[in-house]
């Protein structure tokens, strides 16, 4: 599938994004972190920034954008309809959340409620965005029991981090220990989805795909000459060439090297341990692009059988 | 709506004759000449004489070399929108653009609801939608809609654009619903088959697979012609003065 950059950027940023805010909305409503004016004001609108940036350029690969509006309205049949409703849905508690702390300075009462409501909506917005990708039957790689929760760990993976640079940037506190063990078993899934994918075995062939029982069936001349809508889009190639070396390059950025700035953040003093809890998220949210970026170009679309590919 | 209609009152679409089709283009063609000023107009070419010709195409004939232990042959298949039961590219839809006609199951698009999300064209795994860059909607096969309905034409020529063309009858049009109907009766006797049956779309086309591999020798009717018989007299001595 071509890795079109709106969607993998979108994917990525509205992943950190609702993970910091569930965490935020769960952390403060429960009292784990404080109300501190800097920390919400900065937290939330880097959580709320995020969303917005990642659904905005989410509409960047639409053909007709000013028709946006009307993926609200198939939400009884459609992932991809549910995900936009309930991302706005979302803003709403979140908004209020953001009221209550940044200008009543404060995280109890409704407020909480608010905050908790906001974690659930973002919960509820990263499933729906997974399921966009689970549904589809003809792309194997992304049918499968590994990808909606895949889309929630990775989710909080990076929300965690983040929020660990937020609390080490505003010296109240820290949550490292989360960070890590979620980082940990983001690489973890990652590595039994890229093992489970690299053993599928895949009912559909170009048998099947052209009613011709048994045999060998052989491309021996494609309809066109140049590469068309159906090739460019689900047919992309230039990634698999370098799969191996990408995949080595996302473990590196998105998992190994946040692990490892973490652990020493714990033996440094505060500034240090700051810049460094940044440089971490910093690495992850590359990391996690170079990842995106790959769950879209190794995935293989059934149309290919039809090109001999 | 693109939830899925219960029930359809007819099931019309094509059946292929993959034992017959030449792989001719024609089908093609007509379809694209049809079209491009139909229902789903313009088909849009984009560098149609450049180096990086690219377009809409609602109908594409693959050719294919299936070889089995009877031997090997060519196999020209046409690919396009079967217009399945259960389409996952009308439910896929976010904006209700894609619709499946609960009068006689074909699938449209609406071009002026379409945002150009593509969704649609990755829950399809025949490739049978095709987006207008040029436009920025999808586009899609509408079993020529606007021809197996249309009063002005003769009745002869209510039929898809891509069945009228075919030269060698490989592509027929009917009510497949209708198990008395002709393209019933001749899946029934042909064997059709569905594409990519596993994917539980239920495709509405059927593909009627190429007819077995005969072990039998050609027959040849007439004897085999005699030697000339030996000629006397002048032309006699001619022909064997020159065979020497």
């Amino acid at each position: 599938m071509h890795p079109a950059f709106s969607v993998v950027f979108f994917t990525t940023a509205t992943g950190a994004g609702y993970g910091l805010l569930a965490l935020l909305g769960v952390l403060a409503g429960v009292g784990a972190i404080p109300p501190d004016f800097w920390l919400g004001f900065i937290g939330l609108g880097l959580a709320l920034g995020l969303i917005a940036a990642g659904l905005l350029s989410s509409t960047g690969h639409l053909g007709r954008p000013e028709r946006a509006w009307r993926a609200f309205s198939q939400w009884r049949s459609s992932w991809l309809s549910r995900e936009g409703v309930a991302s706005v849905v979302t803003f709403v508690p979140a908004g209020l959340f953001g009221i209550g702390w940044v200008l009543l300075g404060r995280t109890d009462g409704w407020v909480a409620i608010a905050g908790l409501l906001a974690a659930v909506g973002a919960v509820v917005t990263v499933c729906t965005t997974s399921m966009i990708y689970a549904s589809l039957k003809p792309i194997a790689q992304w049918h499968s029991r590994y990808t909606l929760p895949g889309y929630l760990i990775f989710s909080a993976m990076t929300g965690s981090v983040l929020l660990n640079a937020l609390l080490q940037g505003f010296a109240v506190g820290s949550n490292i220990l989360l960070a890590v063990c979620l980082t940990l078993l983001g690489w973890g899934w990652k590595l039994a989805t890229w093992r489970h994918n690299d053993r599928l075995e895949i009912p559909t062939t170009a048998n099947t795909a052209t009613g011709l029982a048994g045999g060998t069936v052989r491309s021996l001349e494609w309809p066109h000459t140049e590469e068309n809508y159906l090739l460019k889009e689900m047919g992309f190639r230039i990634a698999r060439k370098h799969a191996a070396k990408l995949r080595r390059i996302t473990q590196l950025l998105a998992f190994a090297l946040p692990v490892l700035l973490l652990a020493i953040v714990l033996a440094l003093p505060w500034q240090a341990a700051a810049v460094l809890s940044v440089l971490a998220a910093a690495a992850q949210f590359a990391g996690m692009l170079v990842e995106r970026w790959l769950f879209f170009a190794e995935a293989k679309h059934t149309v290919t059988l039809y090109y001999g590919r | 709506m693109t939830c899925l209609p219960a029930h359809t009152d007819k099931r019309l679409g094509l059946v292929i004759d993959l034992d017959t089709c030449v792989g001719c283009q024609a089908c093609v063609t007509a379809c694209k000449e049809w079209n491009t000023g139909g229902h789903m107009a313009p088909l849009t070419d984009i560098d149609p004489y450049g180096g990086n010709v690219d377009g809409v195409w609602f109908n594409r004939v693959h050719s294919y070399e299936h070889t089995t232990e009877m031997g090997g042959r060519t196999v020209n298949f046409p690919r396009s929108c079967l217009h399945c039961e259960t389409p996952a590219c009308v439910t896929v839809c976010p904006t209700g653009a894609s619709y499946k006609r609960a009068s006689d199951g074909i699938v449209l698009i609406d071009e002026d609801k379409c945002i150009g999300c593509k969704l649609c064209s990755w829950a399809c795994p025949y490739g049978a939608r095709e987006f207008d860059t040029d436009v920025g909607v999808m586009k899609k096969c509408t079993l020529c809609v606007d021809r197996i309905y249309n009063d002005n034409l003769a009745e002869e020529d209510r039929v898809p654009a891509c069945v009228a063309a075919c030269p060698t009858s490989a592509r027929h049009f009917g009510d497949l619903g209708d198990p008395t109907s002709a393209v019933s009766q001749l899946v029934a006797e042909r064997g059709g088959v569905d594409l990519m049956p596993e994917m539980g779309y239920h495709p509405t086309n059927k593909y009627l697979p190429p007819r077995a591999h005969t072990t039998r020798a050609a027959s040849v009717p007439a004897p085999a012609l005699e030697p000339v018989r030996t000629e006397g007299g002048f032309l006699g001595w001619v022909d064997r003065m020159l065979s020497n």
